[in-house]
Formats: structure tokens, C-alpha cells, sequence
């Protein structure tokens, strides 16, 4: 028991925030551009652990009572879909590269698979056969778990954890790191605006109508790293780890309504002002105050995109990874407006993990704390 | 001497018999589609099938490389359009009258499972359209010349979101009302446009404020200061008629446009 007691202890504190989305990130750079792990009997192996981990784990009352609520089944579907399909497309994109290592052809654009076929009967029956199984699916699905229904709505009595739709909570993760005017308005708007943009600002003409790694290394790195880790992941942690008062909680442990964290967080004006020249800041204009912030904010989207378009300095690191600080070959690729854009989008994205660096790092609160007008960063 | 006709069986004379009828040629102007001209005719002829092109890529139709979610997509939409219809009949969209419509529903209602199909495929639908738009990024096929269908798709995608969000409220339960009152919260830092946003002290006449909690992004959304009646019949209506109406007509675009840029991937 006590064995069992300190591997679950292991458990939630590998899972918190910090050293969960760390690990996460630091794994999916490291086995994104590597072939070794995208073969079946690894896809395979990965996909029993992970199987036996929510197995074992339905036995802990606690994670029992999360994972089991009928609207989170869905949620746990999704991830178990997400890492398959995740699996099943790199594994098909790396056969593709090695075919076309080979000097064949991807299979897409085989005669075999590039020859046409009549839609009737070939796809009607395909899509028949899909809806079939599809209703069969939701009618057990509806009989075995009735749809909730909570008490009635009362305005007076706030429920804690309040929660968002599943699906926006990594949006309302991010409003441990951002304000909800960055958080829930422009960082939202800027993904739409962003996958509209994909189309336009990916000018690569390869990889197209096959799945292929190769020669999309960078397209698919950027898009994998703000879908499965900005996105799912966050919504997973929203959903399953944060309780009361958006604390967290490991998936073992009890959602304790008194659980107190020391909360002591520090806007970037203080650590400048107070702390590096010790000096009073409670009378100062508010501009003047936050001015390192804004000189910081200002150069991460003015100066930075500028510096990036013109340097080209290649940095080597042990071990052999080598890779480009600037973008100056993306800028003689995209052109002005093309790269402007990109970099822009790209930055904003980068934006989360910069912050939420800072945070666990430095307990930093805000890079421009100007609350006078609603205008925090 | 004439030789005699081997006597056909039972059904296959009833079939001709049917098909034969005036009836039945005048709905469908051409045989069986057994033969290559038929399978043209079968979908240049049907209002429905139509969307498809009579011929595609092998690969359009194998599942390791579709992974069918676009299609399991359309399908979920077609199922909640369904049960939300029947959900329709019992539900009226108001303060008094909503909870306990829904509690009604079941516990009164024998053999129920409509809310439930209503439901699950709701959380099903948000995550297939997640899955297609993967594959349609890994497979490239945005690229020249679906452009603009990815941009349908992102659309697409935004109302599925609005669909399930505005759905969300209608059981009028604790779940219901506190999601949303989050999920819009979120408008009143809405820069300029939202009480609390930055930029919204710019709009101001002298002292009078002209973005306040009773004219802000959010009163729009909720119709009201909080969520509460204004706010149910506003979703109601939204997650009825007016989403489901843009997102049928967009997803009408959606699949003409996958037709005319030469099937759903791949260089046209």
C-alpha cells in the first residue's frame, strides 16, 4: 500500500503544470523528427501503457470520480483518438519519406491509388457503412450513460470549479498566464485569423495530397505544437486536473475546496523598480512605471521580427542538432508581407510558453501591469 | 414454335413489376446503377448526390488515408439536426419552463435516448471536426488550389464551437448557466468594445461612459446584464435556426467547393 502510495504521489506531481507541459513539450521536440519512434510495436507499446494507466488508475476513487463523469468520457475518447491518429498519420508520413528516399513515388500518387473510381457504388457504400456504424455507436452510447442534469440554475450559488465548455478550457487555462482580454478575446481571434492564414503563408509547394514529414518539417512542428500541446493538452489539463478555485490537483488526489497555494506573484515594474534600484513607485505616472515592459513588449513584436528576417546565424549544439537562428532564408522565401505576417502569428503563439515560462521561473505576473486601464500583458 | 420463358422467381418478377410503373420511372430517369452510364446518370441526376463527383481518387476513398471524419462530421450534424428537432417538441426556451422541460423529458418520456444521442454526439462532432481538419493539415491538403475551402473549414469550425457553446445553456441546470456566464465573461475584456477592456475608457462623452456593463459586448451576447432570460432565448434562437443555417449553407459551399477543386486532396 505504501508502494502504491508513493508511485501515485510520483503521479501527481509529474502532472503538475510546470513539469507536465514541460515534459510533454521537451517530448514531442525530441520524438517529432526522429523515425525510430513512429513504427507500429512503439505506437503499439505506447498506446498499452497509456491503456493500463487508465485502467489501473480507475481503481483510486479519486481519479475515478473525474474520469467517469459521463461528459468527460468523451474527453478521455478524444485523447486516446488524438494520440492514434497523431500515430497513424507521422507513421504514414514517414513510409511516405522513405519511399521517397527510395526514389518512389508516395503511395498517394502510386497509379494504384492515383487511378479514379466510380463514387457509386465505391464511396456511397463507404459512407453508408460509415453512418451505420456511427448510429450504432450513439444509440449505445445513449442507452449506457444518461445524459446529466445538474440542479437547476441558481445566479446566487456559484459552483466551484466553474468551468467553460470543455473545449474553450485551454482557453481559460490561459487565463492563469493572460488577462481575459488576451486570454479570451485576441489570443482566440488571432487562432482563426492564424489557420485562415496557413494556406496563404505556407508557400512550400511539396506535401501536397500526401502525408509526409520530410518536406514539411517545419509547417507540421509549428502546427503539431500548437494543436496537440497549446490546445489538447490544455483542454486535458482544464478538464481533468484543476479544481476548486482552478487549483491543481493531481489525478489521484481529492478536490479539496481549502487546498491553499501560496500565491506571491510579481509584476515586471517591481522587479525593475523596487527591486533592482529599490525606489517608490506607488506615485508614478503609469507610463513611466511600466515603460521596461512596454520597451520588452515592443521589441518582442517590432524589433524581433526585423532582427529575425536578417539574421541567419546557425548555432550547433552537442550531439549534433543544428539549426538557424534567424529567419533570413523565410523572408527571401515569403517577402515582406508573407513574413510579417508569419513571424507575427508565430510570436503570438510562442507568447504562451514565454509567459507561462516566467511565471513558474520567476512568479512574474504581468510584463505590462497598467490595471488603471484594463491593459495587462 | 416459340420456346418458352423460364419462369422468373417471385421477386425479381415483383421488381421489374416496380420498377416499371410510371411512378417509379418518374422519380428515377434511369436503370440500375450496374452499368458505367448509369453510375454517371445516378449522380448527375440526384440533387444530393450531386455533391460528390462521379468519379475520385482511390485514395479519396480508403479509410487509413480519409480517416472518414469530414464525413462522420456531416453525419453527426445531420443526427443532432434530427434529434434536435424531436428535442424541439418538448422544450421551451424559457427561465420558467426550461429545467423542467428537460427533467420531464426524462422521466416522462418512455424509451428516451434523443437528449442522449443530442448530447454525445454533440462532444462527438466537436472532436471529429478536430480530427478532419488533422488530417486535412497532415495530408497537405490546403495547399493550391483548396485555399479557400480550408478557410470554409476554419468557419466550419468556429460554428461547430458556437453550436455546442450555445447549446450548452439550454438545460438551464447549474452546469448550463455557470459555463456560459464564464465563457462570456470573457466579452467584457473585449478591447474597447467590453466594459473592462482596454481602450473602452476612449469611448466616453465627457464623463458619460459609452461602453458600460448595460451596452458592451456582452449585454449583445447575453441580452442582459447576466445570463438570464434574454440570454436562453438568444441561444435558443442562435443554436435553432440561425448557426445551423449558416453552417448548412457554408457546408453546402464546403463540399461543392471539395468537388470543384479536384476531390478532397491532392494536386487538382
Amino acid at each position: 500500500m505504501g508502494a502504491v502510495n508513493a508511485l501515485k504521489g510520483v503521479v501527481n506531481s509529474l502532472t503538475n503544470p510546470p513539469i507536465f507541459i514541460t515534459l510533454v513539450a521537451v517530448t514531442f521536440f525530441l520524438v517529432i523528427g526522429r523515425r525510430a519512434f513512429w513504427r507500429p510495436r512503439v505506437g503499439l507499446a505506447v498506446g498499452v501503457v497509456a491503456a493500463a494507466f487508465m485502467a489501473v488508475s480507475t481503481f483510486d476513487p479519486n481519479f475515478r470520480l473525474i474520469v467517469a463523469k459521463p461528459d468527460n468520457i468523451p474527453i478521455v475518447a478524444m485523447l486516446f483518438l488524438i494520440g492514434f491518429f497523431f500515430f497513424l498519420s507521422m507513421s504514414q508520413a514517414y513510409g511516405n519519406d522513405d519511399r521517397i528516399a527510395r526514389g518512389e513515388p508516395p503511395l498517394e500518387a502510386t497509379p494504384k491509388e492515383a487511378e479514379k473510381t466510380w463514387v457509386w457504388p465505391d464511396l456511397v457504400y463507404t459512407e453508408m457503412v460509415c453512418m451505420v456504424i456511427g448510429i450504432i455507436v450513439l444509440v449505445i452510447w445513449g442507452i449506457v450513460f444518461k445524459a446529466p442534469i445538474e440542479e437547476p440554475a441558481n445566479p446566487a450559488r456559484t459552483p466551484n470549479p466553474s468551468k467553460a465548455p470543455w473545449y474553450f478550457l485551454g482557453l481559460q487555462e490561459m487565463l492563469v498566464y493572460f488577462d481575459p482580454w488576451l486570454a479570451g478575446v485576441v489570443f482566440p481571434s488571432l487562432i482563426i485569423v492564424g489557420l485562415m492564414a496557413i494556406p496563404y503563408l505556407d508557400t512550400n509547394p511539396r506535401g501536397n495530397g500526401y502525408f509526409t514529414f520530410r518536406e514539411r518539417r517545419v509547417e507540421i512542428t509549428l502546427f503539431l505544437f500548437g494543436f496537440v500541446i497549446l490546445w489538447v493538452l490544455l483542454v486535458m489539463l482544464g478538464t481533468f486536473l484543476r479544481g476548486p478555485n482552478w487549483n491543481f490537483f493531481g489525478p489521484y488526489e481529492y478536490w479539496d475546496l481549502h487546498k491553499l497555494l501560496a500565491l506571491n506573484n510579481v509584476n515586471l515594474s517591481e522587479y525593475f523598480w523596487v527591486k533592482l534600484f529599490h525606489a517608490n513607485i506607488s506615485g508614478l505616472n503609469m507610463f513611466v512605471r511600466e515603460l521596461p515592459g512596454i520597451v520588452l513588449v515592443l521589441f518582442y513584436v517590432g524589433a524581433l521580427p526585423v532582427l529575425l528576417a536578417r539574421s541567419r546565424r546557425e548555432v550547433s549544439l552537442p550531439g549534433g542538432v543544428r539549426f538557424n537562428v534567424g529567419l533570413r532564408k523565410y523572408y527571401e522565401k515569403m517577402g515582406p508581407w508573407r513574413f510579417a505576417v508569419f513571424v507575427f502569428l508565430v510570436l503570438a503563439m510562442f507568447a504562451l510558453p514565454i509567459k507561462m515560462v516566467l511565471r513558474w521561473t520567476l512568479n512574474l505576473k504581468y510584463i505590462v501591469a497598467m490595471p488603471e486601464i484594463f491593459f495587462n500583458i | 414454335m416459340a420456346t418458352a420463358k423460364p419462369p422468373q422467381p417471385f421477386l425479381s418478377r415483383t421488381w421489374d413489376y416496380i420498377t416499371e410503373t410510371q411512378i417509379w420511372r418518374s422519380i428515377f430517369r434511369h436503370g440500375m446503377p450496374a452499368n458505367n452510364r448509369n453510375r454517371v446518370l445516378v449522380v448527375m441526376s440526384n440533387v444530393f448526390l450531386h455533391l460528390h463527383p462521379v468519379k475520385i481518387r482511390k485514395s479519396g476513398i480508403r479509410l487509413k488515408f480519409t480517416w472518414c471524419m469530414g464525413g462522420l462530421t456531416f453525419f453527426l450534424f445531420l443526427v443532432e439536426t434530427f434529434t434536435g428537432l424531436l428535442l424541439m417538441f418538448y422544450y421551451r426556451p424559457t427561465v420558467a419552463y426550461a429545467y423542467m422541460d428537460i427533467v420531464d423529458l426524462a422521466e416522462q418520456v418512455p424509451l428516451g435516448i434523443m437528449r442522449e444521442i443530442h448530447r454525445w454526439g454533440a462532444h462527438a462532432m466537436v472532436i471529429t471536426v478536430w480530427l478532419h481538419m488533422f488530417r486535412v493539415f497532415m495530408t497537405g491538403s490546403y495547399k493550391p488550389p483548396r485555399e479557400f475551402n480550408w478557410n470554409v473549414g476554419v468557419i466550419l469550425l468556429v460554428l461547430t464551437l458556437l453550436l455546442s457553446f450555445t447549446g450548452y445553456l439550454l438545460p438551464w441546470d447549474q452546469l448550463a448557466i455557470w459555463a456560459i456566464t464564464v465563457g462570456s465573461n470573457m466579452a467584457r475584456a473585449t478591447p474597447v468594445l467590453g466594459h473592462e477592456g482596454p481602450g473602452s475608457q476612449l469611448l466616453a462623452l465627457g464623463d458619460v461612459k459609452m461602453v458600460h456593463a448595460g451596452s458592451d459586448a456582452r449585454f449583445a451576447l447575453l441580452g442582459g446584464r447576466f445570463v438570464g432570460e434574454g440570454a436562453l432565448l438568444r441561444f435558443y434562437v442562435l443554436h435553432c435556426v440561425g448557426i445551423p443555417l449558416v453552417a448548412g449553407v457554408l457546408m453546402a459551399v464546403h463540399f461543392w467547393r471539395v468537388r470543384k477543386d479536384g476531390g478532397i486532396s491532392g494536386p487538382l
